[in-house]
């Protein structure tokens, strides 16, 4: 047993209102430069639907991920030979126009130009070429399946239920996928680099491009089956999402999770068996994958897997925090969330709870009640058609553990209908899809009610390591300029210093995470204060102004 | 001027091309790189690229036989001066013509295709300029040298060679290349030029000819702190030299 801790992430499907605010601030803090215009290393595709880049899914055309082939996992673009043969010019990559043109308006012509008759209009301009371009194609071409028609219909994820559903807008059902890299624990991305330049972190298993290697050779693009290490055109080098790696080292979730309107995303950590990874990945039926993967897992609370992952150098925190990770709950202990895509073999680690939207829309329009346990129940039984494409996305097309959840789901839709409505709670719902009511009531709370601090359990960084943290730019800023003995750089020199990064998003996670500033810790410069946001304005109450003591700091 | 043209120039350009990539490799890790336009254009960079470097590849094994192995070590094989020269032919000529073609349709891709053209720096236009110009000097030696014969028959490995072996054996034969045919000469001496450019240009990407590929496992991990100062990002301090070439534009 060789126990590993990997950051993972859980979103739940239920709860995103497609509003691409995640894609946004993302963008905003990683890819708003000059090379990655078209690049969202997170991203929101309505499904059905073709995704970012087009069609991605389709690996007969992209040949992403692993593939079984004489009883060995391959990579579907070919091993090394291949690689290396063909590395001056990829034959597998997409090209811009699969992603989109990017471009921007020439919003000048509207402040120059003359008194005309008619308005003056700014005309798109393509930031590849600088030419004008007629913009038909982007990252959301298809939102809220416009367009579905002609677009939707030629999602590869309807393979063979293509005749059952209808792309007709009243008759059509309809979710939001949001993306991200998957921090996968079999990348296929790294086994693809010729030049080893993309890495899994040994501490908490984030997928990272040395941008110090990276030779530009493109494989990765190609490699990776959810398309999500994109090519830098500007400076030759591939780029993918970091897990957010200078937050998550200081304890505070990604920008995408931090800024979510629905709060859906959960981030923490899972103990797995580095030594089974492989052997779960070749596992030969596709079917077999999502169990093969959750065989990997280590359960945190057996005495065994503890006394390992000390062994294994893991801090006695973080194994804490593996106990109390939202994450876990969901993949192991309820057994809500999914991997998505399991099929492509690369052990992702940012998995879904799928939607149960979909039926209880059904049932809703259908003038049923939505919320009675046996009318979702034989909804899911009936509706084939939204559990076959759930399946095709999360279980390699096994409709049974999607059944599972969504059965799951839709008994404690019904089962806290009833606690909400203070009547007596009826055991015999959760009993039925082989739950406890206070395990569902538990679930019900993480789902619905968790907060910040329930969602995120994110071990913070530790002290000594701190030297370490990829977000210092130097090694140690007192020893190398020859200090580190007494105060002569003034106060707190020659001591290990908290790296004042972590000090203040500590302090920023204590105000984002406390309901009122009354709550926030002692030494939390902003306890007893005003906040301002708030204040209705009226009087002067007391901690409006700081203290002497506080201003003078 | 002998002197100057065939020992000065040479060493200094080797001097460069040595330093230069120390130097480089050490201050500009992040702008070594391919700087592949695969993403803008693929259909033609699908045929040309591979044409030109499987053609120069060739084309460097075939330098590098004819240059550094001496022509009394092929006549001991039994290998008359003759025999090894159509061998040479059959060899070379393949190769060069790939070279040169898979050169072309990459020129003109560059320059016809709109973004790509974009992409393209000056330091990369003088590049393809010096490139370019040895690539067909090379061409012209070949063909109109050894092949037909124009202005009479010239054995390089008599010439050339040996004059290019004096230099590494620390005592140059500058006289040898005085006496070659213009085009040997030019040839020569642009090819050191290109040497001298080599560790500024894109160039360098040769030397990341990613070879451990074949012997590493797949699957890479590293721990955060594995190399301190470097590694992960944590990146050695900068000078204020220390400019990626590509932020520079
Ligand atoms: S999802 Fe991320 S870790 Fe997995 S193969 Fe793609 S880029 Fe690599
Ligand atoms: S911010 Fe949250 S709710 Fe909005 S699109 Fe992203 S994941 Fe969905």
């Amino acid at each position: 047993m060789r126990v590993m801790a990997q950051m993972a992430m859980v979103m739940n499907l239920d709860k995103c209102i497609g509003c691409h605010t995640c894609s946004v601030t993302c963008k905003q803090a990683w890819t708003n430069r000059a090379g990655t215009e078209y690049v969202w290393f997170n991203n929101v595709e309505t499904r059905p639907g073709l995704g970012y880049p087009r069609g991605y899914e389709n690996q007969d055309e992209w040949q992403g991920g692993w593939v079984m082939k004489g009883g060995r996992l391959r990579l579907r673009a070919g091993g090394r030979l291949k690689k290396l043969a063909t590395i001056f010019s990829n034959p597998k990559m997409p090209s811009i126009q699969d992603y989109y043109e990017p471009w921007t308006y020439d919003y000048e012509t509207l402040l120059n130009a003359p008194a005309q008759k008619t308005f003056p209009v700014a005309r798109p301009h393509s930031l590849i070429s600088g030419k004008p371009i007629n913009v038909s194609w982007s990252a959301n071409w298809d939102d809220d399946l416009g367009g579905s028609r002609e677009h939707a219909v030629k999602d590869p994820m309807l393979k063979g239920i293509e005749d059952k559903v209808r792309m007709e807008f009243e008759k059509t059902f309809m979710f939001y996928l949001p993306r991200i890299c998957e921090h996968c624990l079999n990348p296929s991305c790294a086994a693809s680099c010729p030049s080893g330049a993309i890495y899994k972190r040994e501490e908490d298993g984030i997928v990272l491009v040395d941008q110090d290697r990276c030779r530009g050779w493109r494989m990765c693009i190609t490699g990776c089956p959810y398309k999500k290490v994109y090519f830098n055109h500007k400076t030759g080098k591939a780029e993918k999402c970091t897990f957010c790696y200078p937050r998550i080292e200081v304890g505070i979730p990604t920008v995408c999770s931090e800024t979510c309107v629905g709060r859906l995303r959960y981030i923490g950590l899972v103990l797995y068996d580095a030594d089974k990874v492989l052997e779960a990945a070749t596992t030969e039926d596709d079917h077999d994958l999502y169990e093969a993967q959750l065989g990997v897992f280590l359960d945190p609370e057996d005495p065994e897997v503890r006394r390992e992952a000390e062994r294994a150098g893991i801090p006695a925190d973080w194994v804490e925090a593996a106990r109390r990770s939202p994450v876990k709950k969901l993949i192991l202990d309820y057994r809500v969330a999914l991997p998505l895509h399991p099929e492509y073999r690369t052990m992702p680690m940012v998995w879904y709870i799928p939607p149960l939207s979909p039926v209880v829309d059904v049932v809703k329009d259908t003038g049923h009640d939505a919320e009675d346990v046996d009318n979702l129940f034989g909804a899911i039984d009936t509706l084939r058609i939204p559990v076959e494409y759930l399946a095709n996305l999360f279980t390699a097309g096994d409709v049974a553990p999607v059944d599972g959840v969504l059965r799951k789901l839709a008994a404690m839709r019904s089962y806290m209908r009833d606690i909400n409505l203070g009547r007596d709670p009826r055991d015999e719902i959760p009993a039925a899809v082989g739950m406890e009511g206070e395990a569902m009531y538990e679930m019900f709370r993480l789902l619905a009610l968790a907060k910040y601090s329930e969602r995120y359990v994110i071990p913070p960084a530790h002290a000594e390591q701190a030297h370490a943290l990829e977000e210092l730019a130097t090694e140690c800023s007192v020893s190398a300029y020859g200090g580190g003995q007494q105060d002569v750089f003034g106060e707190g020199s020659g001591a290990a210093p908290t790296p004042v990064a972590v000090e203040n998003f500590r302090v920023l996670q204590q105000t984002q995470s406390a309901d009122s500033l009354e709550q926030l810790p002692g030494d939390n410069p902003l306890r007893g204060r005003v906040n301002l946001l708030t204040w209705d304005g009226r009087g002067m109450p007391d901690g409006l102004f700081p203290s002497d003591r506080e201003a003078g700091r | 001027m002998t002197t100057f043209l065939w020992v000065i120039v040479p060493y200094v350009c080797l001097a460069v091309f040595v330093v230069g990539h120390v130097w480089r490799y050490r201050y500009d890790k992040f702008g070594w790189t391919t700087r592949s336009s695969q993403l803008y254009e693929s259909r033609l960079l699908r045929i040309g690229s591979p044409l030109f470097h499987l053609g120069m590849l060739g084309v460097v094994m075939g330098h590098v036989i004819g240059l550094v192995i001496p022509q009394v070590w092929t006549n001991a094989l039994g290998l008359s001066p003759h025999a090894y020269h159509v061998i040479a032919l059959a060899g070379g000529i393949p190769a060069g013509i790939a070279a040169v073609v898979g050169l072309a349709i990459l020129v003109y891709r560059r320059r016809t295709t709109g973004p790509v053209f974009r992409a393209t720096t000056v330091n990369d236009k003088v590049m393809y300029a010096v490139l370019g110009t040895v690539v067909v000097l090379g061409m012209w030696n070949t063909v109109a040298g050894s092949l037909l014969q124009f202005g009479g028959e010239y054995n390089y490995r008599e010439g050339v060679s040996v004059w290019f072996r004096s230099i590494f054996t620390l005592q140059p034969e500058p006289a040898l290349m005085a006496e070659a045919p213009l085009g040997f000469r030019l040839h020569a001496l642009l090819a050191f030029l290109l040497f001298a450019m080599w560790p500024f240009t894109r160039l360098v990407h040769v030397f990341s000819a990613p070879l451990g590929y074949l012997t590493r496992p797949y699957l890479v991990y590293r721990s955060k702190d594995a190399r301190p100062g470097r590694g992960t990002g944590n990146r050695a301090p900068q000078r204020g030299w220390d400019k990626p070439e590509l932020t520079r534009k």
